[in-house]
C-alpha cells in the first residue's frame, strides 16, 4: 500500500514484536503466582526480587507453551536453545538483567497467513519466538517525587514473537496482531487480553520510496490494542514522510503512542544506544528438547484457525469470508459447530455472525458470556426449519430470548407466536383487510404495484406478524388479481 | 587454647558421643576463643546466643543417643552465605544492614546436621581477592607471624576470616567459597586443610554470587578427616540450583586413610613456573617422595594451557561478576545513597558502596562484555576454558590424581603486593585452573617455608571424585606430620 | 589495550558506578594494564573450539508449573531502604 506524499509515493516497512504473557500458573523461573490484579508485591519470591544468592529454575510448562506457539506459527523448533542475560539498569528490573534468549532462541523461522478484509491471503514471515522474563511495573503518578515499583509482574514468562519486516500497511499490522492473538488463544498459550497487558506490541516503522533502500526505523513501544497499533503505525509513517519531505532526517528513536492525542512521541529518558552485553546465563544450562516430546506436542495441537476455516468452507459450504469470521476465535467456532450440528449450516452461520454477534457487540460481551447458549440458538433454528416460525418471527423470539434467558419453545408458547401457515386463516385475514380498502384495490389494479407492500403490511399486522410471508404474498396476489 | 579447642572435629564428635563433655561446654570454649581472637578481625559478627541455643538442642539429642553427624560442632561461616535473621554483608558497605529472610542451602544443611553457628567471618569484598585486604570492614590478620618479625601477615583470601579462625583455634571448622582458589590458598597460607569440591557438588543457593560458573562452597578444617565429615553434611542436590548435580553424596569419611598403593599421581610439568621459589619446588618434591613411599607411582603429565588460565579467569570471573553485582542498586536492600534521579541514585550508591577491587573487576567485566569486545574477550576466554578442561580430561587418562603446590609463595605481609593488582592475581596461579575445569581440589599443610610459614600441597581429582582427593590428601597429611602452630592461638595465655 | 578516559567514563556509566574525577586517570591506567595482560589469550589457537557452556555436564532441569512461592510481601520489603504502601520507592523516573 502506498502513501501519497508531496514528492510522490511512499511505502511503509513495518515489523512487529509481540510480547505475549504465557498462560501458566507460576512464573518462568520462580514459583510465584502469575495471576493478574493482586496487591503490590504479593506475588513476588526472593528470586523475582533478585535477592543475593537467588537462582533461576525453569518452568517446564512455559517451555511447552512456547513450543506449542512455535508449532502454531508453522515455525522451526530449535531443539537446543540458550538463555542469555540482557544487562541494563531500571527500577522494575531487580537483577539489573533480564533473562532472555539472544543468539539461540527456542523457536526459529515461521509464517502466518493474514485474513485481509478483501479475502486475499497475505503471508507474513515470523523471524523467531523466544522466552524471556517480564519486568515489574513502575508507577510514576502515585507520588510527586517518587516512582513506586511493584514486582508482581517481574519474572512472568513472556513469549517474544518477532515478525519479518513484511508488513506494508496499518491494516496489515492490525490483521497480523489479530491473527497471532487468535492462534495463541486457540492453543491456550496466551489469553491475548490486551487490556490486562497479556499481549503488547512494539512497532518498528520506517518509510522508503517503493523499490528504494530501507529507511531509518523508529520503535513505538508497548502499544496495547489493535486499534492503537493501526493508529500508531499510520501516524508514525506519515510523520516520517513529513520529516523526509521537509528535507530532514529520521533519528533512530524509541517512541511511545499517546492514545489521547493519537500521536507518537519520543521517550524522554536519556538518549543512549543500549549496550546490553548479552552473554549466556551461567546459572542455566542450555535447554535441550527431545524430538519425540516435540512430535507429541505437535500431534496434540487443536485444529488451528486456518485449518478450521478451510474445513468450514469445505464441509459447511460457507463463504471464505463467513468461515473466516467464525474461525477467528476458537470459542466462536465451537459455538457455531454446536449450533450447526444436524442443521442448515448457512442458516446457523447467519444467525451466529449477524444476529448473535450483533447482540454481543452491542452489549460488549464475549461468546462465553452470551445470554443465548448454543443449544438454545439451535432450538430456535429448529423452529424455523420445521415451519413454526418465519424468519421475521424468529427475530422477535430471539430478542425475547436475549432479554429473558428463556428458551425459544417456551417463548413461542407463552406469546402464541406460532407462524400461521393455514391457507384458510390467511385468506380470511386477507378478505377482512381487502374489504376495507376498495379505493386502494382499484389503484393497485390500475397499475400501482407498490401498494402490494401496503396490503402485506396490513395483513401482517392483522395476524400479529404471524402470517407466513411467502404464502401471504401468493394468496394476496391471487385475490388482488381477481 | 583450652583442651577442648585443641580437639579436631572428629575427636570432638567422638568425645561428645562418649559424654566426655557437653555441646554447651564445647560451644562456650569456642565462644571465649572467638572473643580472644578479636585482634585478628576474623569475625564480622559473633553469634554466641545462637551457638548456645543450637548446642542446647544438640545436647538434648546426644542425651537421647540420637546424635546427628555434626551435633555440637561450633562452625564459623564466611559472610558470603546468607544466614536467616543474621546480617550478611559479603564484606561490603553496600550490604551493610542486609538481614536475609532466608538461609543458604549449605548452611541449612549444616544446621540440620546439628552444627552450631559461632558467627560470620570476614572476607575479601564480594569474595574478590587473595589476601583478605579488600574487606570494607578491615583486613584480617593471619595468626601466623614470621618468627622475630612483628609485621602482620595476610591469611590469604578471599576466605581469610574462615582460614584464620580455624588456624587460631577460634572455630572448630569453617566454611568458605572458592572461585579461583579462595578456600585452598588461604588454607595453604594458614596451615589448615581447605577443600573445594567439584562444581555442582554443593548448592549455590543463598550464597552471594561472585562468578556463577566458578563459585563453590567448601570446608576449611584442622585435618583431612574433618573436611570429609564437613563435606558430607554440606553437599547434596538442590532443586533450587539449576547447576546442582543430582548425585548421591558418598560417605566421604570412608576415603580418608585409604591406601594409595598402586595409584598413579600426575605431576604437571607446566606448573613448574619461571621464578618458582626453590622451597616450593622442594616441598613439591617431598610430596612426590611421600606418595611414592606410600606405594603410588608418579607420572609426568602435561597441561599445556596452564599459562593461560589466569588470563582466562580474569575475563570470565569479572564478566559474570559485573552482571551478578548489578542487583546492588540501593532499591531493595542494603545501602542507598540518595540522588536527584534514579540513575544518579544508582551511581552514588554503587560508587560509595563498592571498594576499589570490586569496582575494578566490575569495570573490566563490563568492558569485556561490551559491544565489539565480546568475541575478542569473553567468547575467546570460554574457548580457552574448554581447552583447559580438555587438558585435564586428557591428563586423567594417565593418572588418578594430580599433585601440585597450592601457592607460589607463603603468606606475605599486609600491605605488600598492593601496587599492582596483577601481582595479587598471581597468588592463584595453581588454583585457578581447577575452578575453570570445575574439578575438586584440596590443599593440605605440608611444610614450613624458610621463614617458618605454612606451605600447602594441592591434590586435584576427576569430577565428582572427591573421595580420591581425600584419599591422596590424607596420605600427604600422614607423611607430612604437620604439627606447627601459629604464633597466635586463641586462649593461649 | 590502552583505555582512554572517555572509554572509562562510558564503562562506568554502563555499570552505573560514579567515578570521582580525580581517580579517572589512575583507573584508566590500571584497567589498561589488566587488559594488556589478559590479551595474551590472543596467542591461543582456538579455531573450531566450542566455547564452554558450563562445567556442569547435565541437561537443564525443569520444574512443575505450581505456585510454591510469593505471598510474602513483608519478607520482600523488610530490607528496603524506602518503601511505601506496599511498593518500593525510588526517585521519580520520567518517561
Amino acid at each position: 500500500m502506498t502513501i501519497k506524499g508531496k514528492s510522490g509515493d511512499w511505502e511503509m516497512v513495518v515489523g512487529l514484536e509481540i510480547h505475549a504473557h504465557v498462560t501458566s500458573k507460576a512464573k518462568l523461573f520462580s514459583g510465584a503466582s502469575t495471576a493478574f490484579g493482586a496487591e503490590p508485591n504479593t506475588q513476588v519470591s526472593t528470586v523475582d526480587a533478585a535477592f543475593p544468592g537467588m537462582l533461576p529454575v525453569i518452568n517446564r510448562f512455559c517451555v511447552e507453551q512456547a513450543v506449542k506457539s512455535g508449532l502454531g506459527l508453522d515455525a522451526q523448533i530449535n531443539l537446543t536453545s540458550v538463555f542469555d542475560r540482557k544487562n541494563y539498569f531500571y527500577a522494575d528490573l531487580p537483577a539489573g538483567y533480564q533473562i532472555s534468549q539472544f543468539t539461540r532462541p527456542i523457536v526459529g523461522k515461521g509464517k502466518i497467513t493474514l485474513d485481509m478484509p478483501d479475502g486475499s491471503p497475505r503471508e507474513i514471515g515470523i523471524t523467531r519466538l523466544h522466552l524471556e522474563q517480564d519486568a515489574g511495573k513502575s508507577l510514576h503518578d502515585q507520588h510527586p517525587s517518587q516512582t513506586y515499583v511493584d514486582l508482581n509482574r517481574a519474572g512472568v514468562a513472556l513469549m517474544e514473537i518477532v515478525s519479518e519486516p513484511d508488513i506494508r500497511s496499518a491494516e496489515e499490522a492490525g490483521a497480523y496482531v489479530k491473527k497471532v492473538r487468535s492462534i495463541l488463544r486457540y492453543l491456550g498459550t496466551c489469553d491475548g487480553n490486551m487490556e490486562e497487558g497479556s499481549l503488547r506490541c512494539d512497532c518498528n516503522v520506517s518509510v522508503r520510496k517503493p523499490g528504494g533502500k530501507l529507511g531509518t526505523r523508529c520503535e513505538i513501544k508497548n502499544v496495547n490494542s489493535v486499534r492503537f497499533v493501526m493508529q500508531a503505525i499510520d501516524y508514525e509513517a506519515r510523520r516520517q514522510i513529513g520529516v523526509l519531505e521537509e528535507g530532514g532526517k529520521i533519528d533512530q528513536e524509541t517512541r511511545l503512542f499517546d492514545a489521547a492525542k493519537g500521536a507518537t512521541r519520543p521517550m524522554r529518558s536519556k538518549e543512549e544506544s543500549h549496550d546490553y552485553r548479552y552473554f549466556p546465563d551461567p546459572d542455566l544450562l542450555p535447554l535441550v528438547l527431545d524430538q519425540d516430546w516435540v512430535a507429541k506436542l505437535k500431534a496434540g495441537l487443536p485444529e488451528l484457525p486456518d485449518a478450521k476455516k478451510a474445513r468450514f468452507v469445505r464441509d459447511y459450504k460457507l463463504s471464505p469470508y463467513d468461515a473466516g469470521v467464525l474461525a477467528g476465535e476458537r470459542e466462536d467456532a465451537e459455538y457455531f459447530e454446536t449450533v450447526a450440528k444436524g442443521r442448515d449450516p448457512k442458516l446457523a452461520s447467519n444467525w451466529v455472525t449477524v444476529e448473535l454477534f450483533g447482540v454481543l457487540n452491542k452489549r460488549a460481551k464475549t461468546i462465553a458470556d452470551s445470554p443465548v447458549k448454543a443449544q438454545a440458538l439451535g432450538e430456535l433454528i429448529d423452529l424455523i426449519a420445521d415451519g413454526t416460525l418465519s424468519g421475521r418471527l424468529a427475530k422477535d423470539v430471539f430478542a425475547a430470548m436475549v432479554e429473558t434467558g428463556k428458551g425459544a419453545k417456551a417463548i413461542v408458547a407463552e406469546k402464541g407466536l406460532k407462524q400461521v401457515t393455514d391457507t384458510g386463516e390467511i385468506e380470511r385475514a386477507i378478505d377482512a383487510v381487502l374489504a376495507k380498502e376498495p379505493a386502494n384495490i382499484a389503484k393497485y389494479r390500475a397499475g400501482n404495484e407498490k401498494l402490494l407492500g401496503y396490503f402485506v403490511g396490513l395483513v401482517m399486522k392483522a395476524t400479529g406478524g404471524r402470517a407466513n410471508p411467502a404464502m401471504l404474498n401468493e394468496l394476496l396476489k391471487k385475490k388482488l388479481s381477481g | 587454647m583450652s583442651a577442648l579447642t585443641a580437639l579436631s572435629l572428629a575427636q570432638a564428635r567422638d568425645g561428645l558421643k562418649r559424654k566426655d563433655f557437653t555441646a554447651r561446654e564445647l560451644s562456650l570454649a569456642y565462644i571465649k576463643a572467638v572473643e580472644d581472637a578479636r585482634p585478628l578481625n576474623a569475625f564480622l559478627k559473633e553469634t554466641p546466643e545462637r551457638a548456645l541455643a543450637m548446642a542446647k538442642e544438640s545436647d538434648a539429642r546426644i542425651e537421647k543417643g540420637r546424635a546427628l553427624p555434626l551435633d555440637g560442632v561450633p562452625i564459623a561461616v564466611k559472610d558470603l552465605f546468607c544466614t536467616e535473621g543474621v546480617e550478611t554483608t559479603a564484606g561490603s558497605k553496600i550490604l551493610k544492614g542486609f538481614v536475609p529472610p532466608y538461609e543458604s542451602t549449605v548452611t541449612a544443611n549444616l544446621w540440620r546436621a546439628g552444627a552450631c553457628m559461632l558467627g560470620k567471618t570476614n572476607l575479601d569484598e564480594f569474595a574478590m581477592g587473595s589476601a583478605n585486604v579488600t574487606s570494607a570492614y578491615g583486613h584480617v590478620e593471619s595468626p601466623w607471624r614470621r618468627p622475630g618479625d612483628n609485621r602482620p601477615l595476610v591469611p590469604g583470601g578471599s576466605s581469610g576470616g574462615s582460614a584464620a579462625s580455624v588456624a587460631a583455634r577460634a572455630a572448630l571448622s569453617a566454611i568458605g567459597t572458592d572461585t579461583g582458589g579462595s578456600i585452598r590458598q588461604p588454607a595453604g597460607f594458614c596451615g589448615i586443610v581447605g577443600l573445594k569440591p567439584t562444581y555442582g557438588r554443593c548448592s549455590r543457593w543463598g550464597i552471594v554470587a561472585f562468578a556463577s560458573s566458578l563459585d563453590q562452597a567448601g570446608p576449611m578444617t584442622r585435618d583431612v578427616r574433618d573436611a570429609a565429615i564437613m563435606l558430607k553434611a554440606m553437599a547434596g542436590h538442590d532443586p533450587r540450583d539449576s547447576t546442582s548435580a543430582d548425585l548421591k553424596v558418598p560417605d566421604f569419611e570412608q576415603a580418608v586413610g585409604q591406601s594409595v598403593k598402586g595409584l598413579k599421581i600426575g605431576i604437571p610439568k607446566e606448573y613448574r613456573i619461571d621464578g618458582m621459589p626453590k622451597e616450593i619446588e622442594a616441598l613439591w618434591q617431598r610430596g612426590i617422595d611421600w606418595l611414592k613411599s606410600a606405594g603410588a607411582t608418579t607420572v609426568e603429565i602435561s597441561l599445556p594451557m596452564t599459562r593461560y588460565a589466569l588470563a582466562t579467569y580474569y575475563i570470565i570471573a569479572p564478566a559474570e561478576a559485573s552482571s551478578n553485582l548489578a542487583r546492588y542498586d540501593g532499591v531493595r536492600f542494603g545501602l542507598r545513597v540518595p540522588g536527584e534521579s534514579l540513575d544518579e541514585m544508582y551511581e552514588n550508591t554503587r560508587g560509595a558502596g563498592f571498594g576499589a577491587e570490586v569496582r575494578r573487576r566490575i569495570l573490566i567485566g563490563t568492558y569485556v562484555l561490551s559491544a565489539g569486545y565480546y568475541d575478542a574477550y569473553y567468547l575467546k576466554a570460554q574457548k580457552v576454558r574448554a581447552l583447559i578442561a580438555r587438558d585435564f580430561e586428557q591428563a586423567f587418562k594417565q593418572c588418578d590424581a594430580i599433585l601440585t603446590p597450592t601457592a607460589p609463595s607463603a603468606a606475605f605481609a599486609i600491605g605488600e603486593k598492593m601496587d599492582d593488582p596483577i601481582s595479587m592475581y598471581l597468588n592463584d596461579v595453581f588454583t585457578v585452573p581447577v575452578n575453570l575445569a570445575g574439578l575438586p581440589g584440596i590443599s593440605v599443610p605440608a611444610g614450613l617455608s624458610g621463614e617458618g610459614l605454612p606451605l600447602g600441597l594441592q591434590v586435584i581429582g576427576r569430577a565428582f571424585d572427591e573421595e580420591m582427593v581425600l584419599r591422596v590428601g590424607s596420605a600427604i597429611e600422614s607423611a607430612a606430620k604437620f604439627d606447627a602452630k601459629p604464633q597466635f592461638v586463641a586462649g593461649k595465655a | 589495550m590502552a583505555l582512554d578516559k572517555a572509554t572509562v567514563a562510558r564503562i562506568a556509566d554502563l555499570a552505573r558506578i560514579k567515578l570521582p574525577e580525580a581517580e579517572r586517570d589512575a583507573i584508566a591506567v590500571e584497567l589498561s594494564k589488566i587488559l594488556d595482560w589478559i590479551e595474551q589469550l590472543n596467542q591461543v589457537p582456538t579455531d573450531g573450539v566450542e566455547p564452554m557452556a558450563s562445567v556442569a555436564h547435565m541437561k537443564l532441569p525443569m520444574r512443575e508449573d505450581k505456585v510454591t512461592d510469593g505471598d510474602c510481601r513483608d519478607k520482600i520489603l523488610q530490607n528496603a531502604p524506602q518503601a511505601a504502601n506496599g511498593f518500593f520507592a525510588v526517585p521519580k523516573v520520567v518517561e
